[in-house]
């Protein structure tokens, strides 16, 4: 009998994707379930998705989740953890959610130190509503709201909520990472296995921020999305670990 | 228990931790804020509690709708401007069916209004408040020891009917000290088992706590199944107080410290010898509109008194149609009114209609 060297992780429900084809949604979903097979913690593992082109993600991940209202997961997620300190949760959430509605649930989460995980996945638009202007939209780029490119003294900045985090006294992990070749999509997989042991270990508050593509509003073909992100965006959001003081005897 | 003088803030963060409740959240706002004060030092005690002080209104409800996801007997508290904040939240409690307790602490309004005692909320309580035409239990204390008894039956309630119960008091039931005593705590581990809440996989299939309902038919399922839910509140729930009003001719309906205004008055017409009672409402919803209606086969003339400007009125209404005639007495938040100033109203009326002879 052949070996089988490709599966389904346990993870992932037996469910067919909603998201659009070239969306980084569905690696990355995939990339969480495998860690969490990995970690063995899929018993006591409970998501929180967002408002978003992630609502669904509970049609998905097979495993207990609790919905939050747009923005709030990391203040819905805090009060499950701190109910019930043994269990893993993790939020999953998008630009517009975590770092514009939900932006204060997002700091003082992480300021609290909240041993919690929080997936967000950064495509620079409001992508179920049609394609607005997001907090992390480009400088020029333009959207349904930002016809003519999006002006700062308009439109306000880019904003660099993981930057932001990095500042923050209780958070632990924080990385930006992307989805747009098969190396960086290892390295993902890395930064949210390490996101998920932060919280394993009790240390504080983890973030993973994946620059994902959105083929379908940025109306690029995946393969130019991908290439928008490795020449473009990352200019703006550079990749790489932001913080990291597991190994300060925190 | 012997009794013990106590502030109502205080009363309420006590009867709610002896009713189980285990998770607390919230943000400082006058004149509530003895609540928050009460629960970080009560719970500090407890290896199973969580106190947290939110960062903002919103938080702390969302808070106490993760918490609740676990099974956990959570609330939280505000006061009138806060409340507003939080009907996102309750909205979604609601639409995801958890339990919840919240109390309302109302001080005057529109806007950030004042710190002075007010019924001004009457309104967003009784027809739930939020967007997506939800109801919350409504329960309105007149005293400290009511403080007690229904801060405790809003935990039982919100976990029977998986609904959130409001607490709905003002800056007078927050404030004032009255001797109480408490039950006996409730061991929170000896309530009933939860068969909904999340808590790990482990052993059976995945659950899911969630407001959406994508498929129309699915919606208007669901909203068919609380429409019965409420109708089940409505038709068991529905609680009253009747004062004085066995051989009433004349009768007052008020709710909270207006009803304890309302006694007193009552208290000096009946001294003068007017057949005067007080119909006071404990749920406001359910609003106990079957009793009351059956009041009006004996008395026919009927004032309501609040502290605003006609809210219960419209419940009222409602509930006596054109079986009595209904007045109407109201200060609308920032002062209160006196015994006296109520009860030269119920004269006025008495003799208007001459039941004094």
């Amino acid at each position: 009998m052949a070996k089988q060297i490709f599966k389904r992780p346990e993870a992932l429900k037996d469910a067919i994707f909603h998201y659009c084809p070239g969306c980084g949604h569905s690696i990355i979903h995939r990339l969480t379930a495998e860690v969490i097979d990995e970690l063995g913690i899929r018993e006591r593992t409970v998501g929180v998705p967002p408002a978003g082109c992630a609502v669904l993600a509970y049609n998905y991940f097979d495993v207990d989740m609790g919905e939050a209202p747009h923005g709030r997961a990391l203040a819905v997620a805090t009060g499950i953890k701190r109910a019930r300190p043994d269990l893993i949760v993790f939020t999953y959430q998008g630009d517009g959610d975590i770092a514009a509605i939900g932006t204060a649930e997002t700091i003082h989460a992480a300021n609290r130190g909240e041993r919690l995980t929080a997936i967000f996945v950064n495509n620079g638009v409001y992508g179920m509503t049609g394609g607005q202007m997001a907090p992390t939209t480009l400088i020029g780029q333009t959207t349904t709201t930002t016809q003519r490119g999006r002006a700062p003294l308009r439109d306000g900045y880019p904003l660099d909520l993981s930057q932001m985090l990095g500042v923050a006294a209780g958070s632990v992990y924080v990385a930006r990472t992307s989805v747009t070749s098969p190396k960086s999509i290892l390295k993902t997989k890395k930064a949210i296995k390490k996101a998920f042991q932060v919280q394993m270990n009790d240390l504080g508050f983890a973030l993973v921020e994946i620059l994902s593509q959105c083929p379908t509003n940025w109306k690029l073909s995946s393969v130019d999305s991908c290439k928008r992100i490795e020449e473009e965006v990352v200019k703006s959001y550079p990749l790489g670990v932001i913080k990291d003081t597991t190994g300060k005897g925190h | 228990m012997a009794k013990q003088l106590m502030r109502g803030s205080h009363v309420i963060g006590e009867a709610a931790t002896r009713a189980g409740c285990r998770f607390y959240a919230g943000y400082p706002i006058t004149p509530q804020n003895e609540i928050p004060e009460y629960m970080s030092e009560r719970f500090a005690d407890l290896e199973d509690a969580t106190f947290i002080q939110a960062e903002s209104e919103l938080a702390a409800i969302n808070m106490v709708m993760g918490a609740s996801m676990t099974g956990v007997r959570a609330m939280t508290s505000s006061s009138s401007p806060g409340i507003s904040l939080k009907l996102e939240g309750i909205s979604y409690i609601a639409g995801m069916e958890l339990p919840a307790v919240i109390v309302n602490i109302m001080r005057g309004g529109p806007g950030l209004g004042n710190i002075a005692p007010s019924q001004q909320d009457y309104f967003q309580a009784t027809r739930g408040g939020g967007h997506g035409g939800y109801r919350t239990i409504v329960l309105a204390p007149h005293s400290g020891q009511e403080l007690v008894t229904l801060t405790m039956k809003a935990f039982d309630l919100a976990d029977s009917y998986r609904t959130p119960v409001i607490l709905l008091g003002d800056g007078l039931m927050g404030q004032m000290m009255e001797p109480v005593s408490f039950p006996d705590p409730i061991d929170p581990s000896k309530l009933p088992k939860k068969d909904w809440v999340l808590n790990g996989t482990k052993g059976r299939d995945t659950r899911l706590i969630a407001s959406l309902h994508l498929d129309p038919v699915e919606m208007e399922q669901f909203n068919w199944k609380l429409a019965r839910k409420y109708a089940a509140i409505s038709e068991r729930e529905a609680q009253h107080e009747s004062y004085l009003l066995d051989g009433a001719r004349f009768a007052v309906v008020a709710f909270g410290t207006a009803a304890r205004i309302a006694k007193g008055a009552v208290n000096r017409a009946r001294e003068a010898g007017l057949e005067v009672g007080l119909f006071r409402p404990v749920t406001l919803w359910p609003f106990p509109e079957k009793e009351l209606r059956a009041l009006t086969r004996t008395v026919k003339h009927i004032l309501v008194f609040e502290m605003n400007l006609g809210q219960m009125l419209e419940d009222v209404k409602i509930s006596v149609g054109e079986q009595a005639s209904v007045h109407f007495h109201g200060r609308p938040g920032g002062v209160i009114s006196t015994p006296h100033e109520v009860e030269n109203v119920i004269k006025k009326l008495m003799y208007k209609y001459e039941l004094d002879k």
